[in-house]
């Protein structure tokens, strides 16, 4: 089992993965996120997948599962780090990730965090 | 260069990784750009994953080919699992026995230069896939 480091930064987790992952180690992944997110009243995530070198079917159904998991329990999640022949990989493949954020790589994934989590904030306070 | 093919069994989801990971390893040998390593290795990943679903255990077969000026990579997903009874239709994009898991063949055949099914009903299934390398590819020299 290759454990994936879950930071909590702020309101938000981040989860980098270090290495590749079976699905096993994803689907643990998955539900780890889902109940930190609870444990911590996390507001978003990030999923840093720059090492993954494959993003297969699986992989792709399961992020958007976990994407989607997180949402339901009222966090927003954005993944980042898809390399540019992970990308090209997955589009001759087709599988895509249309309804699921993503962004460049961590940076700007906490730039979308913070602009998602604002939104709702306003609301929230109007 | 290689005299031996590399086989790896496939009977569990982290034997996937391996395949996939042996794939590269051979793809990286042979002289594939990254492009092309990132297609080799997801074509042996879901490969493999057709084998775990379909027929629980079988094998992923890797070996360096040539013919005449090409070179390439030879991948063999061999299992002797249910088989599949129209390996026509089983080509045909967006259909899918299972029900929706997986992409199926079509999406493989995307990754790839050369696809062949061969299935018998009760006896296994065989895919055998080619995928050439560019000739004298710029990709190569710019990755």
């Amino acid at each position: 089992m290759m454990q994936v480091p879950i930071l909590k930064q702020g309101n938000y987790l981040i989860a980098t993965i270090q290495s590749a992952l079976t699905d096993a180690d994803l689907i643990q992944l998955r539900d780890e996120l889902a109940a930190r997110v609870g444990q911590y009243r996390t507001r978003g995530v990030v999923i840093d997948v720059t090492v993954l070198d494959v993003i297969d079917s699986f992989s792709v159904r399961t992020l958007r599962a976990m994407v989607q998991m997180l949402k339901l329990r009222g966090a927003e999640a954005v993944i980042v780090g898809i390399q540019p022949e992970v990308a090209f990989a997955m589009v001759q493949l087709g599988v895509t990730l249309e309804n699921e954020a993503t962004a460049l790589d961590l940076e700007e994934g906490l730039v979308y965090l913070d602009q998602k989590t604002k939104v709702k904030d306003r609301h929230a306070q109007g | 260069m290689r005299k031996v093919e590399t086989v790896v069994l496939i009977k569990a989801d982290a034997d996937i990784v391996t395949a996939r990971q042996h794939g590269r390893a051979l793809a990286v040998e042979i002289g594939f750009s990254r492009s092309e390593q990132a297609l080799i290795a997801t074509a042996i990943s879901e490969a493999a994953r057709n084998i775990l679903q379909y027929a629980h255990n079988g094998e992923i077969v890797l070996d360096h080919i040539k013919d005449g000026d090409k070179e390439g990579i030879l991948i063999i997903a061999r299992d002797e699992g249910p088989g599949i009874k129209d390996t026509q239709l089983a080509m045909v994009d967006g259909y899918s026995s299972s029900g929706g898991l997986g992409l199926g063949l079509p999406g493989i055949k995307r990754l790839v230069s050369e696809m062949d099914l061969k299935s018998t009903l009760g006896k296994g299934t065989t895919l055998t896939i080619k995928k050439w390398k560019m000739w004298n590819s710029h990709a190569q020299q710019n990755d």
